[in-house]
């Protein structure tokens, strides 16, 4: 299973596999990661699973839509231009090592 | 500042869950409690009538947090076990099996139950509800071999599980009081739009037909329809019935707390005892979006759970504030997303924004000249939109909102006047 890298704003890393098809969120908040609220479960409606991607990484991401650029625009955290939801990416194999960072807060 | 005592957090739903979870986040180091009756972690309840019911998500996909959680964060979860009575004086709340759990502050998150159809067969095997995992199992068992199903009620639970049901081929009554689904919710238009979506996939509506009798049930067998007060008999061998719900707050009234459908409190969530807070379904709050002169509201939704649970957690952690979050829902009725903001009923006028027959639109609803609501379907840039309008109090004309090129993003991004 493709490996992905959470860094919470302390530094601290964590290292979860998180089984292809499912997303970012979803694999973050089954194995209990804090930091990713995640409260309309996964449905693109509340803008707390918002994550800062390794820039360098962006591009292997799907393109965002609509709703997702709205959302983010109204974080608690500081929307900047690596911001994504979590909730709106799919684990491929392709993101196997992708770096994301944490923000501050969720709500 | 953490201060030190127990939370005591009876009901283990959406909003149970989001306190514990929220008082460790807000740094609250006391010892966290969480008692609910129903058995296992707690779950998200919105994907039974969709994702679960579809076999797309498995009861390890609704969880909310893994086993770990509570045991990281010292949430101690106390499932299957049924509070049985509040002891006020002695802040203490004693448990079915007879122990008691003390408390320093108690927050009741104990929902609402699905209202029992009051007709003579309701008890029949083969009519069916959904609010638990319990329930959306013994659905999905039965929807497998169903070929015939009504459903009792057009509201939102009703139509989601329509969607399912007609989508693996089972013929789908509806049979409802009022004369348009989700009547107590939508704006006409937009009630309109969902019937005709639902019509397109063969599902079958009734209105104006109040059921008086489930059939079947001689020699101990299944429901094998309903029969309307109008004598008209619909044949079923699945009977979903989806008429609302009650607020569990009869612990709360024996304990002579104020309740009058749903438990009463506060702009902070807090009951006439300072030390007992109630939030969620079960709970009945001054809401600012409501209309004048309709009293206290009571919200069934996730983000009035999650947000009240925040809102009592921050008090609790000396951090107290008004409760005052903008009210959202959704409903996912096959392949189509329902996206509400604010409380829209009543409203005088409802502008539409889109393009209905193309099935990407919103209605703008007006009440006294303001904006109180927004119901979008396909256009999810509006329903995010108005959510920042009316938490901020931004005005919008109804000219405005029908203009398709008014700008309504720039217009949300524009600071609140002082």
């Amino acid at each position: 299973m493709p490996n992905i890298v959470f860094v919470h704003p302390d530094g601290a890393r964590e290292e979860l596999e998180i089984a292809e098809g499912t997303s970012l969120m979803q694999g973050a908040t089954a194995q209990g990661i804090d930091g990713i609220v995640a409260e309309c479960g996964g449905n693109c409606m509340c803008a707390t699973c918002h994550v800062y991607v390794e820039p360098s990484q962006l591009a292997l991401l799907p393109a965002m839509s609509e709703e997702e650029d709205a959302l983010l625009d109204g974080t608690a955290s500081e929307r900047q231009p690596n911001s994504r939801l979590s909730c709106q990416i799919s684990v491929t194999p392709a993101l196997d090592g992708l770096l994301v960072n944490l923000p501050e807060r969720q709500v | 500042m953490s201060r030190p005592g127990t939370v005591l957090v009876l009901g283990t739903g959406q909003a149970g869950f989001q306190v514990a979870a929220s008082l460790r986040e807000e740094g609250f180091d006391g010892r966290v409690v969480l008692v609910g009756d129903e058995p296992g972690l707690p779950y998200q309840r919105p994907p039974l009538s969709k994702a679960y019911l579809t076999g797309k998500a498995d009861a390890n996909a609704v969880r909310l947090r893994p086993d770990k959680f509570f045991a990281e964060h010292r949430l101690e979860l106390r499932a299957g076990e049924r509070a049985a009575r509040i002891d006020r004086a002695g802040r203490r709340v004693a448990l079915a099996s007879g122990e008691a759990i003390p408390y320093d502050h108690l927050v009741l998150a104990l929902g609402a139950r699905n209202r029992a159809l009051p007709v003579p067969g309701a008890g029949l095997d083969g009519v069916a509800q959904l609010r638990t995992l319990g329930d959306a199992e013994a659905l999905r068992g039965r929807l497998d071999a169903a070929r015939q199903a009504v459903v009792v009620g057009a509201g939102f639970i009703g139509l989601e599980f329509a969607a399912v049901a007609a989508a693996r081929g089972v013929a789908v009554t509806v049979v409802e009081a009022a004369d348009r689904p989700m009547a107590r919710s939508l704006s006409p238009a937009m009630s309109a739009f969902f019937r005709g979506a639902h019509e397109r996939q063969d599902v079958r509506f009734v209105f104006g037909a109040t059921v008086v009798r489930v059939l079947g049930g001689e020699g101990g067998g299944l429901a094998t329809g309903v029969e309307t007060a109008d004598g008209r008999r619909f044949p079923a061998d699945l009977v979903l019935v989806g008429i609302g719900v009650v607020p569990n707050a009869e612990l709360a009234a024996e304990a002579g707390l104020a309740v009058a459908d749903g438990i009463a409190v506060d702009e902070h969530l807090a009951t006439d005892d300072p030390a007992i807070s109630a939030i969620g379904d079960c709970a009945r709050h001054p809401c600012r979006f409501a209309a004048a002169g309709t009293g206290p509201t009571r919200i069934e939704s996730v983000q009035n759970a999650v947000d009240q649970a925040r809102c009592v957690a921050a008090r609790i952690a000396g951090r107290p504030a008004p409760y005052g979050a903008v009210p959202w829902f959704w409903s996912d009725q096959g392949a189509l997303k329902l996206q509400i903001a604010g409380l829209a009923t009543p409203h005088e006028r409802a502008v539409v924004r889109g393009d209905p027959a193309g099935g990407a639109f919103s209605v703008f609803c007006f009440r006294e000249g303001r904006l109180v609501g927004v119901e979008s379907v396909n256009r999810p840039l509006d329903h995010v939109l108005a959510r920042k309008l009316l938490a901020n109090g931004i005005g919008l004309a109804p000219e405005q909102a029908a203009d398709p090129r008014f700008d309504l993003k720039a217009h949300a991004s524009v600071p609140r006047a002082a």
